[in-house]
């Protein structure tokens, strides 16, 4: 069996209550679920001896701009058993804008949720340490938002005082 | 007596005297103390900032602070032709630019379904490599200074100028090359950068096999990194490492051979390893690494086909520019490029190669503009730092120092 079948049947089997959401561009596999399951489908994926994703390599987010559900959480995951890289999306919401922190998971996952925060201003619930990565604790924007211009906001970023 | 006595106890001598001397061995270890390493300490490679927490000489919490260098180069991406992001990827991993060129137009030419000649791909596999070789050996160098055997630093550079001359040849361009185009090269390799090529690869392992002497012979330097900063195979997996420090753990991980790109499946190497994890096996892996990249290269010149080094897609792939100045058609589509881009089809990619430090991606989403909607940089320097914490903890000082060495982290890439 090829193995993105091999994971979808077996992601359906032990959730069935989930919906996922299956998309496939220049065969790479992209799955799309709630945000509510993610910790227990990353950990399912990573602890399943037949998939074994063992490599979480990156966590991002996409700013729609003017979409309902504004945000979209984006983690590259990796299976170095299998040679095979998977995408995972959820959704998240500008009202509600948290979702649990897969770092229980990945240790990998800490650093990059926390420049997720630090660029979009997402929540990751649960977080051991969730401050900014790059930008200075006392900025007040989310640089990498589409409504954040791009030659930044004047005054924002206070010189240090003499 | 009295006025030599007077003379030569000056006043603060005194009043160190007369203070409090009652100290014990146990008040003095009993006392914490916060030390703030960088972000201008020379050893930290660029800006890393670390929080240290001691108790006397060693090491009991360490907090990493990024930032220092980020010029917001995704936000830059979002707002600029996939063209113009070219030169912008030099600046990520200063130290490889040439590899950072080629995982760039990867991932865009996978994007927008552009295939380069088979000619054009061997060139990208020929600097990507050499771009390899110039990082491990500033790596080497770096790190062998950091601990103290400051002549290693300047034989390794010594070797990489050689390297920066083949892309002075190549290019025009030392450090900042954009070398790369979507669906080509800037331009063929001439024959005598080819044959400078062969030259440095013919006269390197001697030369590489003296640093080795000059370093493995040296007992102040093996006592200060045997067994220092050691990770386990399932820690260093589970915190993100990836490139050199992964391989120096025991796991056996490189997209050269695990997820194919370029033409590497048409090229015979071996991937070192090592099973101790500590500095000592990073150090001795990057020479490995040395060594097989000069053998790739060796192989790459002898396979190179002839043939262009464009594809042929000229909506999408920049013209020449004598072209550009005869030939109408061509002027047409070099405006319509450079003005609105190449307007990739509304989709998202993830692509990365084997960089010098690691799995190096780009996350790409296209809305069918011109400007990518989304660009996320996979840096390998950022995850492999980390793990720092975990690596320093109940080490001494002069070890971090070491640690750091041996991660070889470039803050450009760690900071974007």
């Amino acid at each position: 069996m090829d193995f993105k079948e091999l994971i979808t049947q077996k992601l359906k089997e032990k959730f069935p209550s989930v919906e996922f959401e299956l998309t496939e561009y220049r065969d790479e596999l992209t799955i799309k679920f709630d945000k509510k399951f993610i910790v227990e489908v990353c950990s399912f994926l990573k602890a399943s001896l037949d998939l074994e994703f063992s490599w979480c390599s990156d966590v991002t987010a996409v700013d729609w701009a003017n979409r309902k559900n504004r945000f979209t959480v984006v983690y590259n995951i990796f299976s170095m058993k299998h040679n095979f890289r998977l995408r995972l999306k959820a959704d998240v919401d500008e009202s509600d804008c948290n979702i649990d922190s897969v770092s229980s998971v990945w240790q990998a996952a800490n650093w990059q949720e926390r420049e997720t925060y630090d660029m979009y201003g997402i929540k990751f619930n649960n977080h051991p340490d969730l401050r900014r990565m790059y930008m200075p604790e006392e900025f007040e924007y989310h640089p990498l938002r589409k409504d954040f211009p791009l030659m930044g906001i004047p005054g924002s970023l206070p010189l240090p005082k003499k | 007596m009295k006025q030599l006595d007077d003379e030569f106890n000056p006043k603060i001598l005194n009043a160190l005297l007369k203070s409090r001397n009652d100290y014990t061995i146990e008040d003095a270890l009993e006392n914490e103390m916060i030390l703030n390493m960088g972000p201008q300490h020379p050893a930290t490679h660029g800006v890393l900032r670390l929080l240290l927490r001691l108790d006397g000489e060693r090491i009991i919490g360490c907090v990493p602070e990024l930032g220092y260098l980020h010029r917001g180069y995704e936000k830059m991406a979002e707002n600029m032709s996939y063209y113009e992001y070219i030169p912008h990827t030099d600046r990520l991993d200063y130290i490889s630019p040439m590899a950072n060129n080629v995982a760039w137009v990867l991932a865009v030419e996978k994007l927008a379904g552009i295939e380069a000649p088979k000619r054009a791909q061997y060139i990208r596999m020929m600097i990507a490599e050499l771009a390899r070789i110039a990082s491990h050996l500033v790596a080497i160098g770096a790190f062998a200074m950091d601990v103290g055997a400051l002549t290693v630093f300047l034989w390794t550079l010594r070797e990489r100028e050689k390297i920066l001359d083949i892309w002075d040849i190549l290019c025009g361009a030392r450090f900042t090359n954009s070398y790369t185009r979507i669906g080509g090269v800037a331009n063929d390799a001439q024959p005598e950068a080819l044959a400078k090529v062969k030259w440095f690869i013919d006269q390197f392992e001697p030369y590489l096999a003296e640093v080795e002497q000059l370093l493995n012979t040296n007992r102040i330097f093996i006592e200060r990194v045997d067994g220092v900063g050691v990770i386990s195979k399932d820690e260093a997996i589970d915190l993100g490492f990836s490139g050199p420090n992964l391989r120096a753990c025991g796991v056996e991980f490189d997209l050269r051979r695990n997820v194919p790109y370029l033409c590497y499946s048409e090229i015979d190497f071996n991937i070192p390893t090592y099973t101790e994890g500590d500095c000592l096996a990073r150090y001795f892996l990057r020479l490995d690494e040395c060594r097989e990249s000069a053998k790739i290269v060796r192989q790459v010149i002898e396979k190179m086909p002839q043939g262009p080094v464009h594809a042929d897609m000229p909506k999408q792939v920049l013209p020449q520019k004598d072209e550009v100045y005869t030939k109408m058609e061509e002027l047409i589509h070099d405006f319509m490029i450079v003005n609105f881009g190449i307007n990739p089809p509304v989709g998202e990619i993830y692509h990365a190669i084997e960089g010098s430090k690691g799995e190096l991606g780009f996350y790409l989403v296209s809305k069918g503009d011109g400007h990518p909607w989304k660009c996320k940089i996979r840096s390998p320097s950022f995850n492999n730092l980390q793990s720092l914490p975990k690596l320093v903890i109940g080490h001494l000082i002069s070890d971090v120092v070491a640690i750091i060495g041996s991660i070889d982290p470039i803050m450009g890439e760690a900071d974007k």
